[in-house]
């Protein structure tokens, strides 16, 4: 009796072992790639990163050096477009979902933005490329900008609205109690509370189609100089990545990795400010 | 042995509570009438008629469930807030009916403040802040008037000389007890005519309790003040009336000294001695 109970407990601690072994390796599965791919682009990339290619056009090929800085403003252009469309509309869209409408209108309205989220990109592109550049019969800043935006939305959309619903019942009620009409104490109570939870969301969402190329590919198509109005083709460093990584010439590829590192750099640091942001969590509740 | 009912009497004796025999003043502040409140098929409130004298602490009591927290939020329409309500019978507040067609719950509301069972100032707003922001959000943009009407607040809600070196810090930083006396600034900001109390005490400990309580004393000088306690002591210790509920029905209302000492139905008996509840 004495001894099997010991037994048991022996065994019960190697499965535990194994079960804290097996997680380890995943975690480290997971994150190896991730340090892969940034040495592998630092290797590849760090090289041709040099002032000339944050302040130069692209060289024409053959010409040695250049740089990308029309792809690199193009891209803050388009995200800047991008979030003209969808910050508004996914911030507000979201704050509707957790504060009003009835709960049936609310759960297809939640279901649909799913959907939405799970939309390859490309399909933006394509719809796009049919609502606006066929139309205007010309790729633009502007399509490219749509596309972007229309990505945005359903993800600020539930990220909002997850954040929102986090704000305790009592100081809306506290709010209301002191007379404050419903649309006062939402803009000032509850999104105040609720701010940091979607100023996160926003920029994860700004990270997420910061990367994007294939919703471009039909849009915004890319440019090799500056884009003088924004009804023209702009480039864009994820499509500029794309030209220059499929080219034959040893010197864009060069570049090609130069960009992806400048990328995900910057996406990476979007994501340590949301941490930072978030780190203050329970100071504020959300 | 300190008992509602010992408490009561000490107090009548020394004239801070009206005697058994005191009829409900003519000065009211609420007139209900028939009020009836379903939540979806429930019936919540069933059929309570009272008048709620003014300058003076009316105590609901009742066990859990009985409908004293919806009968409250009934006086500022705060129980709208829950989704299919249907409310039926007249509130009489000063003589305008709170329930017209043609008034918004906002105005019912700025006139009748309310002081909730959790403590709860904005956490993103300073202890300043937090006082002002009903004038604030109610369009007040004149500095030095904001300015006076934070420490005229905070001065009744016997919290200034705590906090006037500080009122920069976050709300959130006070201890419980301040945090309560803030949000009753935070009410008296708005100057409303009545200020409701839902249980303002249950989340306190018993130094912070009497602080409370002896607040609510002081502010009775000025205001009507309906409060919701599970406590019977607090009840004893702080109303002059006191309503009896049980099943959304309004057993008994008088005068504190008498449903403590006298009560005529048996049911306030049962509750006021433990026996049931």
């Amino acid at each position: 009796m004495h001894l099997s109970r010991a037994r048991s407990h022996t065994w019960r601690k190697i499965k535990s072992a194994l079960a804290s072994g097996i997680a380890f390796v995943s975690a480290v599965l997971v994150i190896t790639p991730l340090g892969l791919v940034f040495f592998h682009l630092v290797i590849h990339g760090a090289s041709s990163l040099n002032w000339d290619f944050f302040t130069k056009l692209p060289a024409p090929v053959g010409a040695v050096g250049g740089g990308m800085v029309n792809a690199i403003v193009g891209s803050l252009e388009l995200l800047a477009l991008a979030g003209i469309i969808g910050i508004p509309i996914g911030v507000l869209g979201g704050v509707y979902l957790a504060e009003y409408g009835s709960a049936r209108l609310n759960s297809v309205l939640r279901f649909l933005a799913d959907v939405l989220n799970g939309v390859p990109s490309i399909t933006w592109g394509v719809v796009v490329y049919g609502l606006v550049v066929l139309r205007f019969k010309s790729f633009s800043a502007y399509a490219g900008g749509l596309a972007l935006g229309l990505i945005m939305i359903p993800l600020i959309l539930r990220t909002t609205e997850e954040v929102v619903l986090l704000v305790p019942n009592g100081y809306r009620e506290a709010a209301l109690a002191l007379g404050v009409s419903r649309w006062k104490t939402i803009v000032h109570i509850v999104m105040k509370t609720a701010s940091k939870g979607i100023i996160t969301g926003i920029l994860l969402a700004l990270a997420r189609i910061g990367g994007e190329t294939a919703p471009l590919l039909f849009t915004a198509f890319g440019n090799h100089f500056w884009n003088h109005s924004l009804s023209q083709p702009i480039a864009a460093l994820p499509l500029q990545i794309f030209t220059y990584a499929i080219s034959p010439y040893d010197d864009w590829h060069r570049q090609a990795w130069a960009g992806a590192l400048v990328l995900v750099t910057g996406i990476f640091c979007v994501n340590v400010i949301v941490r930072i942001l978030t780190r203050g969590r329970t100071a504020s509740v959300v | 042995m300190e008992t509602p009912e010992r408490t009561v009497m000490e107090r009548m004796e020394q004239g801070t509570a009206p005697p058994p025999d005191a009829e409900i003043p003519a000065a009211h502040t609420f007139e209900v009438k028939n009020l009836s409140i379903w939540y979806g098929e429930k019936r919540a409130i069933d059929n309570v008629t009272m008048d709620v004298a003014s300058n003076a602490v009316t105590a609901i009591i009742g066990p859990s469930g009985c409908g004293k927290s919806t009968f409250l939020r009934a006086l500022n329409r705060m129980h709208e807030l829950t989704p299919k309500t249907r409310m039926d019978g007249t509130v009489l507040l000063h003589g305008d009916d709170l329930y017209s067609k043609t008034i918004d719950p906002a105005i019912v509301r700025r006139r009748v403040g309310m002081i909730f069972q959790k403590s709860n100032p904005f956490p993103t707003m300073t202890i300043g802040e937090n006082v002002v922001i009903g004038l604030r959000l109610n369009g007040v943009r004149n500095q030095r008037f904001l300015n006076e009407r934070l420490e005229k607040s905070l001065r009744m809600a016997a919290l200034w000389d705590e906090v006037k070196d500080d009122l920069h810090k976050p709300g959130t930083s006070l201890s419980g007890g301040q945090q309560q006396r803030l949000c009753i600034a935070r009410a008296l900001a708005v100057e409303p005519e009545v200020v409701l109390m839902d249980e303002p005490c249950s989340a306190l400990d018993p130094i912070a309790t009497a602080k409370i309580e002896e607040l609510i004393h002081e502010l009775k000088a000025k205001y009507t003040i309906v409060t919701v306690t599970h406590n019977m002591q607090q009840a004893g210790r702080i109303s002059d009336y006191t309503a009896f509920m049980y099943l959304g029905r309004l057993i008994e209302f008088g005068p504190t000294t008498k449903i403590f000492t006298n009560p005529t139905e048996k049911q306030t008996e049962d509750y006021i001695t433990g026996r049931f509840g």
